[in-house]
């Protein structure tokens, strides 16, 4: 009996998770509502209570997760849709949405070795598909000796840990060494949620920084801010230029400069493996999702009027989050773009 | 004579009355208790419902291949759920081949052996084990029992049946500190209260006189437990087994933390593996696609299935210990 009612509560559980977000009211005179990626979260949170204070307009963001916001901006229940994994120019079209970057998130190896300090470690594209691909499956591979001469790597087995949950950050970390690997491009592939190798599965960015704090020998992919916050062992890398970067707002932003905007149908733009001496390889930019024809045209002027003002507003509080803002270029672009959006007011 | 006719008619009326409102209140109250029996089952067979339902796409593509396909990709969207359901046995038998000997043995020691100031308090703290949430077995079987298995049970083990055939292969590999033997022993510590406490509780139940006789015969306390004591309290043991065990079929959180969430087979205890619920849990909010749902969901039906024939077992069990203790 215990047994059966206790099933039933996990059910329960995953039928609410289904009913909620649909039940969700539409968008009062005074709140825009958006859901969707947790990535982008806390800045959005931090850009909407200073908003508020300014407007008195407030923003109803549900951090669903990227998954989440794509179904629920198609299923029309909230006036704008946030998602780490762009969506191709054909789907947008396909279902009447226009797309914008919002800001960009940064993505960084981290690693527990007794006796290397934090950013000795050096490490290259190739090789890390290597690692997680369980080609190398240790701290001494000549490879990673190759790229770390003086460095006294232990004999110890390298404990992959990747995300277990879908996830964004997982889209951008897998894209970038489809990118540097064929290898990885043919037999793995780039989602939200992939069949891995090797390795262990942790959930979020808090399981993985948790996991590698506490196992010797891991290595880890997180956001920046994760590695930032809980003083975590970094790597640089080597990137498409070949030279050696270390992670922070200053190599985050020279690859978002140097990235190719001018050809991006819709701001469809992964950040990984931008060319430049300075660039971080592994960044991404979340984006908005809207209708180009709203129902509601008074609403996504709401959530226009919104963006608008973080982009020429918001810029320090991302940094304080360690978020990379936009470029200015790729913002007036944006801004252009939104001529398109009936409504819209501009 | 008129009187007695009369009152003999008025007791008639009155007991008549009493029986027909008593009859009225008795046949509420079996509609109201039917209609609660009704409930559970309408509830039951809601939920198959609901799950065959949102299952059905992934039943209809991958067919009983399902239920042996350890591939698990939802960039290709194929899916396959022998990872799962191996990693939810295997953790879950191993926590019970851990937990039941043990369970039994606090049993023994609480009811037989113990002095009686530490009675109350072993019993207690046993008691309060199973009031602990399972999140936070989770984050100390992470943050705590892992990494101590890692650097210093684990190499032991590996090093120590590096020679012998068989263990050799289920002790292999590096030591990540998580993995399927981490959530055997978290999820043994999780199920020992609830079978260490039904387990007392029906030993307690044995007739004094019966151990006393048996004593008196010249039996050892050993030969008193397991000839006497446990013949005569094996439904209720077995019945405690079979809730732990449903626990421990169910369990989500804690395994999540620790099982490494990996969908591959692998020999080796050590390894990474994955759950049913663990697979579930972390894969729901973020999945995409026409099929990785509904694979989901047919995970679930599985996992309702297991539990079901797991229950099925028990009751088939049970019945089979009280035929043979009654034809004895």
């Amino acid at each position: 009996m215990t047994l059966i009612s206790r099933r039933l509560f996990g059910l329960a559980a995953v039928a609410a998770a289904f009913v909620l977000p649909a039940a969700m009211p539409a968008s009062a005179a005074t709140a825009i509502t958006g859901a969707g990626a947790t990535f982008p979260y806390p800045i959005y949170a931090k850009w909407a209570e200073a908003y508020n204070a300014k407007t008195g307009v407030r923003l109803n963001y549900q951090s669903i997760g990227s998954g989440g916001g794509i179904a629920q901006i198609k299923a029309k229940t909230v006036s704008f849709g946030a998602t780490d994994k762009p969506l191709s120019p054909k789907e947008l079209n396909e279902a009447g949405l226009a797309m914008f970057p919002t800001v960009i998130g940064a993505e960084v190896l981290v690693y527990n070795l007794p006796g290397i300090k934090a950013g000795e470690i050096v490490i290259d594209g190739p090789t890390l598909a290597a690692i997680y691909m369980g080609k190398i499956t240790k701290w001494n591979d000549a490879a990673l000796a190759k790229l770390n001469p003086g460095l006294k790597l232990p004999n110890m087995p390298i404990v992959v840990v990747h995300r277990s949950d879908g996830s964004g950050t997982t889209f951008i970390f897998a894209n970038y060494l489809s990118k540097v690997s064929k290898e990885w491009a043919s037999e793995v592939g780039a989602a939200t949620s992939i069949e891995w190798p090797v390795g262990i599965g942790a959930k979020g960015n808090e399981g993985v920084a948790g996991n590698v704090a506490k196992t010797r020998g891991a290595i880890g992919y997180v956001e920046y801010a994760y590695a930032k916050q809980n003083n975590l062992s970094y790597m640089r890398m080597k990137n498409r230029a070949g030279k050696v970067v270390s992670p922070g707002m200053q190599s985050f932003q020279a690859a978002a400069a140097n990235a190719d905007w001018d050809h991006a149908d819709n701001f469809f733009m992964i950040l990984t493996d931008q060319p430049g001496a300075e660039s971080w390889p592994i960044e991404n930019p979340t984006f908005i999702l809207v209708y180009k024809n709203p129902k509601d045209p008074a609403a996504i002027k709401q959530v226009l009027d919104f963006f608008g003002w973080a982009f020429a507003e918001g810029d320090q509080m991302a940094e304080g989050l360690d978020y990379v803002p936009l470029p200015d270029s790729v913002v007036k672009r944006i801004e252009a773009s939104w001529k398109a959006v009936a409504g819209s007011g501009r | 004579m008129a009187d007695i006719a009369l009152a003999h008619d008025f007791a008639e009326t009155a007991r008549a009355t009493a029986m027909r409102r008593h009859g009225k209140g008795d046949s509420r109250f079996r509609a109201l208790t039917f209609g609660a029996a009704i409930l559970v089952v309408a509830i039951f067979l809601g939920v198959l419902i609901a799950l065959l339902n949102g299952a059905w796409p992934a039943i209809k593509t991958f067919g009983f291949s399902f239920l042996w396909t350890e591939k698990w990709n939802p960039v290709t969207e194929k899916f396959g759920a022998l990872a799962p359901i191996a990693g939810t046995l295997i953790s879950s038998f191993l926590a019970m081949a851990i937990a039941v000997p043990v369970g039994i043995g606090i049993a023994i020691f609480l009811t037989e052996l113990c002095p009686r100031p530490l009675k109350r308090p072993v019993g207690i703290a046993i008691e309060l084990l199973a009031g602990i949430p399972s999140i936070i077995y989770g984050i100390w079987g992470l943050f705590v029992l892992a990494p101590y298995l890692q650097a210093h049970v684990q190499p032991w083990l590996i090093d120590a049946f590096a020679d012998v055939p068989l263990l050799s292969a289920l002790f292999a590999g590096p030591p990540y500190g998580i993995g399927m033997f981490t959530a055997a022993l978290i999820l043994s510590i999780m199920i020992l209260p609830f079978i260490s406490a039904v387990t007392r509780d029906v030993f307690e139940t044995v007739p004094a006189m019966l151990k006393e006789a048996a004593y008196g015969l010249g039996c050892t306390t050993w030969e008193v437990m397991w000839r006497v004591v446990l013949p005569y309290a094996r439904t209720g043991v077995v019945g405690g087994a079979m809730l732990a065990l449903g626990r421990a079929l169910g369990e989500t959180m804690a395994v999540t933390f620790v099982i490494g969430n990996a969908h591959r087979l692998n020999p080796s205890l050590f390894a990474p593996g994955t759950s049913i619920s663990a697979t579930i849990a972390n894969e729901f909010t973020e999945a995409l696609g026409d099929l990785y749902v509904p694979a989901l969901i047919e995970l679930g039906l599985i996992l309702f299935f297991i539990t079901f024939l797991v229950l099925a077992a028990a009751q088939i069990m049970l019945y089979r210990l009280e035929r043979r203790a009654g034809a004895r």
